[in-house]
């Protein structure tokens, strides 16, 4: 058989856990160290780093150590679908203004409505 | 190239543009066949707004909608989101209210949260709305931009749920 193995697996594989994706939501705020993130969720330096190491796999976090502390950031993968955002974003906005378009159409014809009402 | 290219096609296709102009800002762009003042007017009166903010199509309500469109004034937007018990409240200050041509607001829900403003140019009984969303700094919004994926930003959550609904 053979295995397909999608470029999503490992961003996938890594989100599937609460503590990764708590990890994530917490370097979304500020950047954390290895162990700040242990004592943050109540867990051993170890066990930690095994969550970070697979994150860091997955691109969703980068991690550089200074002296001996290892500070983790948000990685390349969490920003490279910036266009595919952006798109999103996009469409978010032009399914409201389509339902704009319709609201100014009954403004109008309210307005000319009240026009002929004032000239009467 | 592939998302940049789909992304052009379908702004041709309904005329809504959006572009990254920099490290902080987002830019949207639109025209509409009505004299400004009518825009300005759906964007500041909370009976019209409940009904083009979050469209039917969208699968969550505007719920709640307090607007006061005055220099200094606040408003607050609450949604209802299908899976959630409680609204998302969406909410802020009105920094300068100029009708019929600008509007600028903050949006103080998350922390880093951006300052919007939207300007209306008419011309020839058309009216062409430039909507920019500043962010306080880069990393402010490559984290809206990050948190899709976390859900960490509760707004960009129902943004996602807004367009995964419109999709269907």
């Amino acid at each position: 058989m053979v295995q397909y193995q999608s470029q999503f697996d490992a961003p996938f594989a890594a989100l599937s856990d609460a503590t990764r994706r708590g990890v994530l939501e917490q370097l979304v705020q500020s950047d954390a160290s290895i162990t700040q993130l242990a004592d943050r969720f109540g867990m051993t330096l170890t066990g930690m780093k095994k969550h970070v190491s697979v994150l860091e796999h997955a691109g969703l976090v980068a991690t550089r150590k200074v002296g001996r502390v290892r500070t983790c950031r948000l990685g390349p993968r969490t920003l490279a679908d910036e266009a595919a955002w952006i798109e999103r974003y996009r469409q978010l906005w032009a399914n409201r203004f389509n339902a704009l378009d319709t609201i100014v159409e009954e403004l109008i014809e309210q307005e000319n409505a009240d026009g002929r009402e004032t000239r009467k | 190239m592939a998302a940049k290219l789909a992304n052009s096609l379908a702004e041709i296709k309904d005329g809504t543009t959006t572009e990254r102009t920099s490290d902080r800002e987002l830019l949207i762009t639109r025209t509409f066949k009505c004299p400004a003042h009518l825009v300005f007017k759906a964007w500041t009166t909370p009976e019209l707004l409940k009904r083009w903010w979050a469209p039917e199509s969208f699968g969550i309500k505007l719920v709640g909608c307090e607007v006061d469109a005055r220099t200094g004034g606040r408003y607050r937007f609450l949604f209802d989101v299908p899976g959630q018990t409680e609204p998302f409240a969406f909410f802020g200050k009105y920094l300068e209210v100029t009708p019929p041509e600008r509007l600028v607001w903050t949006n103080e829900e998350g922390d880093d949260g951006s300052v919007t403003t939207l300007t209306l140019v008419e011309k020839d009984g058309k009216t062409h709305l430039v909507l920019r969303d500043l962010y306080p700094s880069k990393d402010a919004l490559d984290a809206a931009l990050a948190s899709e994926s976390t859900g960490a930003y509760p707004e960009q959550f129902v943004q996602l749920d807004l367009v995964l609904a419109s999709a269907e």
